[in-house]
């Protein structure tokens, strides 16, 4: 490999513009065969949007795509896979009741009939399974593997149609430490065999571990390609918001008071019949911020939705020393609220504010039948706006327009009027879930600010997200989810990512067996009780 | 209820159930490709009318064929038309087709044969002929499966024997080639055929395509085979009862067949025998009439097993990251 | 940004909807050989040029008002009510029982009651498709459509076997007694001796529909039941989370929409047969889709679209009685009507969409 060969991809100054929004602005990159090609930038940068250019979901307004030194015109996905490019996605693209068999021959047969298709395939997947520690059950329904088995179905997928071009989008975003090592382990394989690799992520540790070069991307522009080796974290952080980070978010020790949210022993069963919260206990004071960190999906969503009442649970939950009502006839939402605990959703956009809504309309949204707001039978909608206004100026939402509806407003801004209804209220407990996702830099240090504020004030206050950085940096108290378990709980000055990310991922004290194996078994052991839930 | 009774009721469940099971495969194709289909009665509409006007007309019974696939088909496009090419709301374009050919299908036929919206009767060459099986009459003397033979299976018109072909045939496709697959997928999760490199619309628009030519079929037998010409309202809501076989056999050809044969068969339980008498209960004619609705929402409502509709059914597919 | 002003969203797009489905439906009339701009004069002459023909008008118009109003509530709460026929059927049958058990000394007292009534048994039969929805996740759109067709059979079986009076042949009750007859329009506004709205049978529940229409507005946009019905339209996921109970608001807003598709048998088996028949709905149900469509679910949208429908269905008479056309060139409006501002909305509104972007980005 030299520099004189041809880049296996290399992209000439690509344009795409959605309505008035510029998504990629005169990029260029090349990235040469055999090489891991990191692209990193803040959510929005428009990373997503140049992949999907490469890879045929978008036409890109100008610009130009070579692969392997020819000149390719890429108008849908069926060129890509031709042209040898191969995407696995955030979101996989897997048909669930189908088997992993049928997934990866799906328009990739031989023929009309399926038999000599799936024959073949199942001979291919044997020999790329052991080639590249893919392995994976042919005949397994996606909807029973795990997200980590899912993924390695996806690219698979693309192995099986011989891409030698492989983009992976946010590929670790749903597994734990160790899924993602052993997923790297495979893009180290893939690279070993001359694969191109192009992985897409905001988190800078993967890009420092794995890549040979990488480009930084923000607000749709490529603002540096450098060689990994040649950087430094602290450089690539500041390229991608263009100044110096506040890493840390200043506050003061914690003065936690008395115990107002305690939970003992809460089970929560969706409706699969999998039990999602399997014995949660866990005890919030008052003025401090207790941070659940985990790997997505590992029940502290079902966590959150149990104490904001729109999922059932059974146990024991006291908020200031009384007992709530868990399936009754008080465990609804408008009880928890009447209960003083607030609840900013880990989803603002299908959960805590109604797109279609005017501003003024969210700003009341779950608190809408508060005896303040109705006049007679009908709602006071003119007292509703004036105090929205007020609101919208005091939390800097822009623009501060109560009449404009919630899905003009962009993240950040949406984020603070979902902050405002709920703080507004003066709550006992503020339950907090992925506070910052999809929120500019601005706006995370001024929510980050805002909920240290609360806390300062008294208050109880939940913190869950699957950013470390943010648990380690805003929580008084740090507990870690896996599987449904609290796998334990640790102070932030005497813990670091390495102890949090084992407890992540089930391991609770350092093991004697190799780190990978040890993690391995676990997620394995979680993998064999859900597939048997699942009968 | 003596044996010969007996086999004339099953008979004629045969005959009742045939359109059904045209209309309830045409159902199937669609809806397993993420196409919500309800204008199905209005797809047999339009084919019975044409089938019967251009058999009236032309005095061949195979030209009307085509017509009322042609008609059906043109229903299919302007149905995939909104609910594919503008990602409109199917069940609102189902709607509309099924007063689209209610109106036009008097409208026409006012115009054409001015006999009050009906075509007019049918004779020789314009209708689907029985065909007498091979043996049919030397084997009737056979004790209980000659006349079986004779009189159940052998026969029918053509279009009964294929109606009754396209059960294994839906089955083969569906579970056997790679065009079941795609099918299939793309009314579980369109994204993963998109990204597969497999047109979602091509497909989708194949599957509605399919479901025009089966609603075709159907409404021509309606016309031609069944009966003897078009009367308006002919379909007389089987497109809702095929729907709700669909439903009964759980998207399935084989259930579906099933479904249809029960359904048929309350068709002519109630056709033949205005109130039945259960031993000192009555059960009235109504009854017959509505079970096949309650039968459906009594599956919808799961309490005999759960129908489970294909995911992506009813959403048209827009392209996300 | 949103793509295009709100008016536009509002006004302009239902408006070249409807003048797309006027076009088609001139062509299908020049295609079987007749003028559509004669038939249209005769439509107008028949349907607004005279009083009487606005009796019709208004009559058809109350009627679909009600049906109209049923849909959009459903819409607003995200379901499509495809019931609307059966529960008026249904409705029809509460409104018969109580004129012809309850012995009324005047009008309004029956009138009262029997709004009560024909509310109550039309919520009644869109009560078990929305416990269903609700509860058990079966389609509403498929129960409702089963739902139509067991009502016509049960108001088959009561009609045929319990109402019918000994001796008559048709499935229908008997007359209902004198005191329940509600003053038509010519009871009201015919000075003494004028001809005027002789014999049509616009009648006082008109009133009640263009209540039922500002009631409607109320709730939807003022109240918060109508707060809490909009957001789970727009968002059960949503819903859930600020404490919205999703199948309180699922029943809910079925038992309203039911309610309003029975409210049209005041109209048609109290003002107009005075005694319930076995076809009094006549497809009004359905009819109801297409202005709930076109008037944007939105009361004032609703009403003209009813008015719209209304004239249609007035005029298509006249056509049926003076000449070739058929009456049911109406269906084939309504049917294109639908499709355009229903099913192929994105057909129109997606061409204007781009040219308000166009236009924005010139201006910018």
């Amino acid at each position: 490999m030299t520099d004189t060969a041809a880049p296996a991809i290399e992209l000439k100054g690509i344009s795409k513009a959605f309505g008035p929004v510029q998504a990629n602005k005169d990029i260029s990159i090349r990235v040469m065969p055999g090489t891991i090609h990191g692209i990193i930038g803040e959510n929005g940068a428009g990373k997503s949007t140049l992949m999907s250019i490469l890879y045929g979901f978008y036409k890109a307004d100008a610009g130009e795509v070579w692969i392997h030194g020819k000149k390719t015109e890429i108008p849908d996905s069926q060129a890509a896979i031709a042209a040898g490019i191969g995407m696995v996605f955030q979101h996989f693209k897997l048909v669930q009741n189908f088997t992993v068999l049928e997934n990866v021959i799906l328009g990739a047969e031989d023929g009309p009939m399926l038999r000599p298709s799936l024959a073949r395939a199942r001979g291919v997947l044997k020999r790329l399974s052991e080639e590249y520690e893919l392995s994976v059950d042919p005949d397994q329904l996606i909807e029973n593997l795990s997200v980590g088995h899912q993924q390695r179905v996806e690219i698979l997928k693309a192995l099986y149609r011989q891409a030698d071009i492989l983009i992976l989008d946010e590929p670790t975003g749903v597994l734990t430490p160790a899924e993602a090592d052993h997923l790297f382990r495979i893009l180290d394989n893939l690279r070993a065999e001359g694969k191109t690799i192009i992985l897409i992520t905001h988190k800078l540790r993967e890009i420092m571990e794995i890549t040979d070069t990488v480009s930084v991307m923000r607000r749709g522009e490529m603002t540096a390609t450098v060689k990994t080796a040649e950087t430094s974290p602290e450089q690539l952080a500041e390229l991608m918001v263009g100044r110096k980070v506040l890493l840390r978010v200043d506050k003061a020790p914690a003065q936690p008071g008395a115990s107002v949210l305690e939970i003992e022993n809460l089970r929560h069963v969706d409706h699969h019949g999998v039990e999602r919260l399997k014995g949660i206990s866990l005890e919030v004071k008052a003025g401090e911020i207790v941070g659940i960190a985990g790997v997505a999906g590992n029940g502290q969503s079902e966590l959150l939705e149990v104490l904001g009442g729109y999922a059932d649970g059974t146990g024991t939950i006291r908020v200031n020393g009384a007992e709530i009502d868990l399936t009754g006839k008080h465990s609804d939402g408008q009880s928890r609220r009447a209960r003083g605990i607030a609840h900013v959703p880990e989803d603002r956009q299908t959960e805590g504010l109604i797109m279609a809504y005017a501003a003024w309309e969210n700003t009341v949204f779950g608190y809408h039948r508060d005896p303040h707001y109705q006049s007679g039978p009908l709602m006071n909608n003119a007292l509703i706006k004036a105090e929205a206004q007020d609101k919208m100026t005091r939390y800097d939402v822009r623009p501060p327009n109560p009449n404009l509806a919630a899905r003009n407003f962009s993240g950040g801004n949406q984020q603070k009027i979902v902050l405002a209804r709920e703080i507004e209220r003066d709550p006992d407990i503020l339950l907090i879930g992925q506070p910052t996702r999809g929120v500019d830099i601005g706006a995370i240090e001024f929510i980050h600010q805002e909920i240290v504020r609360l806390r300062d004030k008294g208050k109880a206050i939940l913190l869950v997200s699957v950013e470390l950085d943010e648990i380690l940096s805003l929580s008084d108290r740090i507990a870690v989810m896996f599987d449904g378990q609290i796998m334990g709980e640790r102070l932030p000055a005497e813990t670091d990512q390495t102890e949090l990310g084992l407890l992540m991922a089930g391991v609770t004290e350092r093991p004697d067996k190799p780190l990978i194996e040890a993690v391995d078994a676990q997620l394995d052991a979680k993998e064999a009780r859900e597939a048997e839930q699942h009968g | 209820m003596d044996f010969a009774t007996l086999l004339q009721v099953l008979d004629s469940t045969v005959r009742l159930a045939t359109p059904l099971l045209l209309a309830c495969l045409a159902g199937l194709f669609s809806e397993r490709s993420g196409i919500f289909d309800i204008g199905l009665e209005g797809k047999m509409l339009a084919a019975a009318f044409a089938s019967a006007a251009v058999a009236a007309m032309t005095g061949s019974v195979w030209v009307g064929l085509l017509a009322g696939i042609v008609a059906s088909l043109f229903m299919s496009g302007i149905h995939g038309l909104a609910s594919i090419t503008f990602r409109g709301n199917q069940l609102i374009s189902g709607v509309a087709i099924n007063f689209l050919a209610s109106g036009l299908t008097v409208l026409i036929a006012q115009d054409w044969f001015g006999q009050g919206g009906r075509t007019p009767s049918l004779m020789g060459g314009g209708r689907f002929e029985p065909i007498t099986l091979p043996f049919a009459e030397a084997l009737r003397g056979v004790p209980v499966l000659g006349p079986v033979y004779a009189e159940l299976i052998s026969g029918h018109s053509i279009l009964v024997y294929v109606a009754f072909l396209m059960v294994p045939l839906s089955w083969f496709i569906l579970y056997r080639t790679r065009f079941g697959l795609r099918l299939r997928a793309v009314g579980e999760a369109p994204e993963a055929v998109d990204t597969a490199g497999v047109s979602v619309i091509g497909l989708r628009f194949a599957a509605v395509a399919i479901c025009g030519l089966l609603c075709g079929l159907a409404g021509a037998y309606l016309a031609t085979g069944l009966q003897a010409g078009f009367v308006r309202e002919m379909t007389a809501g089987r497109g809702y009862i095929a729907l709700a076989a669909l439903i009964f056999a759980k998207w399935r050809p084989w259930y579906a067949l099933s479904a249809c044969l029960l359904f048929g068969l309350l068709q002519a339980v109630a056709l033949r025998y205005q109130n039945i008498d259960l031993g000192g209960i009555t059960i009235p004619v109504q009854v017959m009439d509505a079970l096949p609705y309650i039968l459906t929402v009594v599956i919808l409502a799961g309490f005999v097993g759960k129908a489970i509709p294909p995911r992506a059914g009813g959403e048209p597919y827009v392209k996300e990251r | 940004m949103d793509k295009m002003p709100a008016w536009a969203d509002a006004v302009l797009v239902p408006l070249i909807s409807i003048l797309l489905a006027a076009a088609l439906s001139a062509i299908v009339i020049l295609a079987i050989g007749e003028d559509p701009v004669a038939a249209f004069k005769l439509m107008v002459d028949g349907a607004l040029m005279r009083s009487s023909g606005w009796g019709y008008t208004l009559y058809y118009t109350t009627n679909f008002i009600f049906t109209g109003l049923c849909v959009a509530v459903a819409f607003h709460a995200s379901m499509f009510n495809i019931g609307g026929e059966g529960q008026a059927m249904i409705g029809g049958l509460g409104v018969a029982l109580v004129c012809l058990f309850i012995p009324f000394p005047h009008w309004s007292v029956a009138l009262l009651v029997a709004t009560l009534a024909g509310a109550a048994f039309g919520a009644v039969w869109a009560l078990i498709p929305s416990y269903l929805q609700a509860k058990r996740g079966s389609h509403i759109v498929i129960t409702t459509i089963m739902f139509n067709f067991i009502a016509a059979a049960v108001l088959n079986y009561v009609l045929v076997n319990l109402l019918r009076p000994t001796g008559a042949m048709d499935p229908a009750t008997a007359i209902f007694p004198q005191a329940t007859h509600l003053p038509t329009f010519q009871d009201m506004f015919a000075p003494e001796g004028s001809r005027m709205f002789r014999g049509s049978p616009a009648n006082v529940t008109f009133f009640i529909a263009v209540l039922a229409c500002i009631g409607f507005w109320f709730l939807i946009w003022r109240t918060k039941l109508g707060y809490e019905i909009r957001a789970f339209g727009f968002s059960e996921s949503a819903a859930k989370y600020a404490g919205i109970s999703p199948v309180r608001i699922t029943i809910v807003s079925m038992l309203i929409s039911g309610g309003l598709a029975g409210l049209m048998a005041l109209n048609t088996t109290m003002g107009e047969a005075e005694r319930l028949v076995l076809n009094a709905t006549e497809g009004a149900g359905f009819i109801g889709i297409a202005v709930a469509l076109m008037g944007r679910s939105h009361p004032v949208g609703v009403f003209l679209a009813a008015l719209l429908f209304g004239f249609l269905y007035q005029g298509g008479a006249e056509l049926a009685l003076w000449t070739n056309i058929p009456r049911e060139l109406i269906t084939v409006i309504q049917a294109l009507v639908i499709l355009f501002t229903g099913a192929l909305d994105n057909m129109v509104r997606m061409p204007l969409e781009r040219l308000f972007l166009a236009a924005r980005r010139r201006d910018s």
